[in-house]
């Protein structure tokens, strides 16, 4: 067995540099919280494990035209402690504090939570439902995407050998809006989503919807924008008709597993009726309840 | 490669060690430098037996490489009592029988000392859902609860 090489780079051109230079797999070391379960596990063997914590990028939440960037590698206990975010896009700060228990929040992060690839992570479809979008350096220099444009299926990203998520970039929270995110587990702690919802949307001044992203985990091989269910609400001042409406649409974009969790029929509906929940909590959130 | 040199600080005291890459911040405590008290329950994360503070967060020291300590500060449950006086914690983990086999109490203390330093009057839901990341295969809890309660009432001068 060939020794695991260790690199702590402190810029991201060095890492860059690292990930390409590696002889076998390099593998990213954020908080580590799935990648040392795979470690251990033998499910991945990487030549060099680069760990991207002492990049200072990497760990920092600032503001950007007026919205926010946060570092990839940020945890879930630093983001949740940052009250400018929270009140901005609290969708988004719960679904990363929901991950695992106050160890594992010591550690876990948006980065690894994305790129791990599970299709239930659960900061995921809140970041998609807030239109989040990642900053990604890579040896051919760096790039924009969309956060649903990262996974391609479970445990699979898009991102290029030697690429990694630098940050997150969450827009600025239009006016009279607000964002949620949900998820179901058969416990009430340290458990995996069956299904998870995240809701976006804004309003006008007369309370009509303007804009809606609704977003699914765990019922899909990856977290899905679920584009029929937001038109669903725009126009429409997100009465029981509309939010009927859109809990069909993301009825209709499950394709979920079948498992003592959950059965394909159980899931399916969970997912109209927490995307149904989620929206109203948004929705209070826009107007100020 | 050679293995990894190690500097760190581990209840307020120089630490060095070696170690391989793959090897966890819980191998290292444990079989590099012979801190045994925190304890592997699973080596994945779900347990909390080997909670330990990184640079005065709470983690679980198995899903921790024992190089990302380099430079890092580290308290594990051997430094919780002054010299022979207990820490409240650990008395009333005594006094109110929170301990069985006793495999879970080091995380436990460990856990809940991180939770009284950053909330000192914390409701027992609050305390419950702290320790959610601790599982116990003895106690059933409650005890374990009671004794949280009591040492935070204690700690407050209550
Ligand atoms: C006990 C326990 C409970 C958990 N509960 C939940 C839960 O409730 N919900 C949930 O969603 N998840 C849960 N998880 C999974 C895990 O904690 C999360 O997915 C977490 O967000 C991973 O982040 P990390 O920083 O620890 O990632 P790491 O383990 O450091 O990385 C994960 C993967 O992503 C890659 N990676 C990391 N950062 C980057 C980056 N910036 N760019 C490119 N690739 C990168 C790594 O190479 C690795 O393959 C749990 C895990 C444990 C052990
Ligand atoms: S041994 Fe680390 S959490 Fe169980
Ligand atoms: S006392 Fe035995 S596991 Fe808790």
């Amino acid at each position: 067995m060939s020794e695991i090489q260790f690199a702590t780079p402190q810029t991201v051109k060095e890492a860059v540099k690292c990930l390409a230079g590696a002889k076998g797999k390099a593998r990213v070391l954020a908080g580590g919280t799935d990648l040392l379960v795979q470690l251990r596990a033998g499910f991945v063997r990487p030549g060099l494990i680069v760990d991207i914590k002492h990049i200072p990028e990497l760990r920092k939440v600032k503001r950007e035209d007026g919205g926010f960037r946060i570092g990839a590698a940020v945890s879930g206990a630093e983001l949740g402690a940052n009250a400018a975010v929270k009140k901005a896009w609290p969708g988004v700060v719960e679904g990363l504090e929901l991950i695992g228990s106050t160890q594992i929040q010591g550690r876990a992060s948006l980065g690894g939570n994305l790129c791990n690839g599970s299709p239930a992570a659960d900061s995921v479809p809140a970041l998609i439902a807030a239109a989040a979008t990642c900053h990604i350096a890579g040896p051919k220099g760096t790039r924009e995407a969309k956060v649903e444009d990262i996974v391609s299926g479970p445990g699979k990203t898009t991102l290029k050998p030697g690429e990694f998520v630098v940050s997150f970039f969450l827009p600025k929270r239009p006016k009279r809006s607000g964002d949620a995110y949900l998820r179901l587990i058969p416990r009430t702690e340290m458990d995996i989503a069956v299904v998870g919802a995240g809701v976006s949307l804004a309003l006008d001044s007369k309370g009509v919807c303007t804009e809606a992203r609704v977003a699914l985990g765990a019922v899909a091989p990856k977290a899905v924008l679920v584009k029929a269910a937001g038109k669903a609400l725009v126009g429409t001042k997100v009465d029981d008709a509309a939010l009927e409406a859109m809990a069909a649409a993301c009825r209709d974009a499950c394709k979920p597993i079948d498992d003592k969790r959950g059965t394909v029929a159980y899931r399916t509906k969970v997912a109209g009726v927490l995307a149904q929940r989620a929206a109203r909590i948004a929705l209070a959130r826009a107007t100020g309840e | 490669m050679a293995k990894h040199h190690v500097t760190t600080t581990i209840n307020g005291d120089p630490a060095e060690f070696l170690c391989e890459t793959q090897q966890t911040l819980l191998d290292c405590l444990r079989d590099e430098l012979g801190l045994t008290g925190s304890k592997e329950g699973c080596a994945s994360g779900d347990c909390g037996a080997c909670s330990v503070m990184l640079d005065g967060r709470l983690v679980c020291a198995c899903l921790v490489l024992g190089v990302e300590a380099e430079g890092a500060t580290i308290e594990t449950i051997e430094g919780v009592a002054q010299g022979d006086e207990l820490h409240p914690l650990q008395k009333h983990f005594l006094e109110d029988a929170a301990l069985q086999c006793g495999v879970c109490t080091p995380g436990f203390i460990v856990a809940a000392k991180a939770l009284l330093e950053h909330n000192p009057d914390p409701t027992e839901t609050e305390a419950r859902y702290w320790l959610a990341g601790n599982l116990c295969r003895c106690t059933g809890y409650d005890k374990i609860i009671k004794a949280v309660m009591n040492a935070a009432a204690e700690m407050r001068g209550a």
